[in-house]
């Protein structure tokens, strides 16, 4: 497999970056077993991480073996979103092969050859970057194969490379209908020169981009076979659960494990500083056990924290002035020029991810290695924490990744990685740590809680001239990956703020890092805009209201500079039908936002209940997110993602008492069920610019958009999330 | 002392507590793990099985109220007419992202046309609220229950 060919190339790593110029983006080696191996390079697509590039060693792979079966390589995986179709769409398009002739290949843990840039150099999947990443050079890649496969059957046939064409994973010589397949090529095509450079197809030309193309991964989804980190099987295995303590920080303090350890199939009670765990030969004798434990914690220093203590301390906080994320003009003066001045304070709770796949993670310690099986979207820090947890050398330590059951950001965090080691450590053979989904819940590393101050001062015709957005919050930049934390501030967390699509001569961000004890934080689906679009549109409609117009001419008036984010506002207009009536009680609400490389706008349609109950009947949503590479798949991201913000929205929302989270399970944590979804419109914009990120976009855009409708429906702004129903009463 | 239940037509004989819960019996112990753990409670759906072709939540199903019922998993429901019309169904709509719930949902949605050959919106909202999908597939999967509905009426 092409795996093992890696190391053959490596060889060429160190070759290439001594001498040759980074403007060549690919190199060849001799693939082991025969065949044809390019190695390329994707550069990420933020800016930050382009200033961070530079580094030139290959991070996915091309391999054409001598059956013809293509075979890509890359640092990506699949959670549901559809990397594993659309980025081999675009090798296959440039390399003229069914899209059902590329194989996938999960890439092994290496951050020094798959880091990612943009993800602060860490071998991840996030920040809606796959397919932004990948759009130049994975098409660049197939174009190269697919001239070298051509010239070798040109230097065979000894006739002239451009009588020659490729079709259908075949090189035709058009004079004499001669034909060679790819696999017969592929040794000859190894020893061809890699093109400096390539013509890429033209965009008229596509057969598969664009296209609805059908994802490789699902058949195994709906009988079944695949498997999940949670599936792994092996001999001999056994199954854990744990209690962590219940107070963020705390210690375990004293176990009675005698009625547990008397329950069939427990075999073992394990115990850490700060949590127990039972290992049994079932997950359902685990969990009895687990039950039969009489625990004590020593609740430690967090034991009095409650949310209100949060919500206070961040309040606090943006009574000062914090790091400036962004400045233009002169706030201060432009706002004592204005007619009138708006004032809003908002805030967001922190969001648990509740990913349908529990937290697992199977691990087997031996006497001189670990292997780990893990579902996870940042592989090598897995295996970097197991390494440290275990005692061991990186290079003993075996990462086997697997399926996702949804990640949403959760799996770029290993903290079930170490917890799970620290429990196999202990116990003779593997083990699969299995979290309840009481654990899941209270023990996440969740969205942070935010608190904003919003600002703006407004000219006589009631268009903006001063904005100002000052909040306070967690960084998960600043533990994450440090680096990416500078002068206070942190990209991701102001994404969605620093840059609204608005035309705002004078306008100040200030972020305040605030981090509240007791209280780990995580990505989380849509990150730094998830809270300031909700913000940013929210208060985009109070201006609109205080002005006396129309919320969707509001905005379309601040966007002449954007041409893009107002073809979205429009289309989306017109397809809800704006400012056409609606039956008593309903309301519709506007979006609008540039973020992840995308352009969306979305209107909601909610009915307001009299007991003040939501239901969202209709999104429509417009997106420009450039060349729509696979448009069913575009569909159904937004799909996903206008779900999981309604979610957000009406129910979303870990509290804590007594430095307790209070949710535990989809009773308290409550995620949107078959009879509320409503019907999602999606508008493509036909577009030849490069592709944005569609994974996340979706679900910042509809928190407001619901907002925004319910405050038309009954006349009441709701400045926190989520939905508070009770304020919504009729009467 | 060891319980015999009957699964996918095979009688299996475990050695467990009667009071296991037959997903544990199915995941760890039968190694069929098409079947899901999504909450323990009943309250997600991902564990679905059918119990004499009814829906049913193993996570909260005890192996000794089985008795001589015949249970179905995901790796069977193929099988099954109503079964193999879902399971195609699903692939030719592009249901499926994570895929983690799916199971659950592809057993409530056969044994939901399986019983009602036509099923409304709201018959579609009482079978499968019980089913929570995290991606938010909600939209195509009822239009996947449409389109299997409407194949199996017409036999093809």
């Amino acid at each position: 497999m092409i795996l093992d060919r890696l190391n053959t190339l490596s060889g060429a790593d160190t070759r290439v970056e001594r001498g040759i110029s980074r403007r060549h983006f690919l190199q060849t080696g001799a693939a082991a077993g025969g065949g044809l191996l390019l190695g390329l390079h994707l550069p990420f697509a933020t800016p930050e991480a382009r200033a961070a590039g530079g580094n030139f060693a290959p991070n996915a792979f091309i391999g054409i073996d001598t059956n013809g079966q293509v075979i890509l390589t890359m640092p990506y995986v699949e959670m549901g979103q559809g990397t594993y179709t659309s980025v081999p769409m675009l090798i296959a398009e440039e390399l003229e092969v069914d899209l059902s002739q590329v194989q996938l290949e999960h890439a092994p843990p290496d951050e020094s050859r798959y880091g990612n840039p943009a993800l602060g150099g860490l071998q991840a999947t996030g920040g809606s970057t796959t397919i932004r990443a990948a759009w130049e050079p994975m098409r660049q890649a197939g174009a190269a194969a697919r001239t070298m496969l051509i010239a070798a059957a040109a230097k065979r046939w000894s006739v002239d490379p451009l009588s020659c064409r490729a079709e259908k994973g075949e090189v035709v010589d058009a004079a004499t209908d001669r034909r060679a397949k790819y696999g017969d090529l592929a040794a000859e095509a190894a020893l061809m020169s890699v093109p400096a450079n390539v013509t890429l197809k033209r965009r008229e030309d596509f057969k598969l981009i664009g296209t609805p193309a059908k994802r490789l991964d699902t058949p195994a989804k709906v009988n079944g076979t695949a498997v999940f980190g949670i599936d792994v099987r092996l001999p001999d295995l056994k199954i854990a659960t744990l209690a962590q303590s219940p107070v963020f920080g705390g210690k375990l303090k004293n176990v009675d494990d005698t009625a547990a350890k008397a329950v069939k199939g427990v075999r073992q009670i394990v115990k850490l500083d700060d949590a127990v765990a039972v290992v049994a030969d079932h997950m359902g004798a685990a969990k009895k056990g687990l039950a039969a434990l009489v625990i004590e914690w020593d609740e430690g220093a967090n034991a009095k924290l409650s949310t209100a203590d949060v919500l206070h301390q961040l309040e606090e906080a943006t009574l000062s002035e914090g790091p400036v994320a962004k400045n233009i003009g002169d706030v201060t003066k432009a706002m004592e020029s204005a007619a009138t001045k708006v004032e809003a304070t908002y805030h967001v709770p922190f969001l648990a991810h509740a990913t349908l796949e529990p937290m697992n993670c199977t691990v087997h310690v031996t006497g001189d290695g670990c292997d780990v099986w893990v579902g996870s979207q940042i592989l090598a820090r897995a295996q970097t924490v197991a390494a440290q947890v275990a005692g061991l050398p990186v290079e003993k330590v075996r990462v086997h990744n697997h399926l996702i059951g949804g990640g949403f950001g959760r799996r770029l965090e290993v903290d079930g990685v170490a917890r799970a080691v620290q429990i196999a450590k202990q116990v003779e053979g593997p083990v699969k740590v299995v979290w309840t989904r009481e654990e899941d819940i209270q023990h996440d590393m969740y969205r942070p809680f935010f608190f904003d101050r919003m600002s703006a001062g407004l000219d006589k015709d009631g268009m903006p001239v001063a904005w100002n957005h000052r909040f306070a919050g967690s960084s998960i930049l600043k533990r994450w990956a440090p680096p990416l934390f500078a002068n206070g501030l942190d990209p991701e967390t102001v994404d969605g703020a620093v840059e609204p699509p608005y035309t705002l001569p004078n306008m100040r961000v200030e972020y305040l890092n605030v981090e509240p004890p007791g209280i780990p934080t995580a990505f989380w689906r849509s990150v730094g805009p998830s809270h300031n679009i909700f913000v940013v549109e929210t208060f985009m409609d109070e201006l609109a209201h205080a002005a006396k117009k129309d919320p969707v001419e509001y905005r379309l008036a601040l966007l002449d500079a954007q041409p893009r984010a107002k073809a979205v506002v429009a289309l989306a207009a017109e397809k809800a039908g704006w400012g056409s009536q609606l039956a008593q009680g309903m309301g519709r609400g506007v979006s609008v936002q540039t973020v992840f490389g995308s352009y969306m706008a979305q209107v909601a349609e909610v009915e307001v209940a009299k007991d003040g109950s939501i239901k969202v009947h209709r999104v429509v949503c417009a997106v420009d997110c450039g060349i729509a590479i696979n448009p069913d798949t575009i569909q159904a991201q937004v799909q996903s993602a206008v779900m999981f913000g309604i979610t957000a929205a009406l129910y979303g929302e870990i509290t804590v008492k007594d430095g307790r989270v209070e949710q535990s399970n989809f009773d308290t944590y409550q995620l949107l069920r078959m009879n509320e979804a409503p019907t999602v419109d999606v508008h493509i914009v036909q577009s030849g610019e490069s592709p944005g990120g569609m994974g996340e976009p979706g679900t910042s855009a509809i928190v407001p958009a619901i907002g925004n409708a319910i405050f038309a429906a009954t006349g009441k702004r709701l400045r926190k999330m989520p939905v508070d129903t009770s304020l919504l009463k009729a009467g | 002392m060891a319980t015999t239940i009957k699964i996918n037509g095979v009688d299996r004989s475990v050695d467990v507590d009667d009071d296991t819960p037959l997903l544990w019996v199915l995941r760890d112990v039968l190694e069929m793990s098409g079947t899901k753990f999504g909450c323990g409670q009943a309250l997600c759906g991902a564990c679905t099985v059918h119990v004499d072709g009814v829906a049913t939540r193993s996570c909260v199903t005890t192996i000794d109220s089985l008795g001589s019922s015949e249970v179905t998993t995901i790796e069977a429901i193929g099988q099954t007419p109503a079964g193999a019309k879902i399971q195609k169904a699903w692939l030719d709509l592009e249901v499926v992202q994570c895929g983690y719930c799916q199971s659950g949902q592809i057993m409530s949605a056969s044994a939901l046309i399986a019983e009602n050959p036509n099923p409304t919106d709201q018959d579609i909202d009482d079978a499968m609220s019980g089913n929570i999908c995290r991606c938010g597939t909600y939209i195509r999967i009822r239009e996947a229950i449409k389109l299997a509905a409407k194949s199996l009426n017409q036999g093809g």
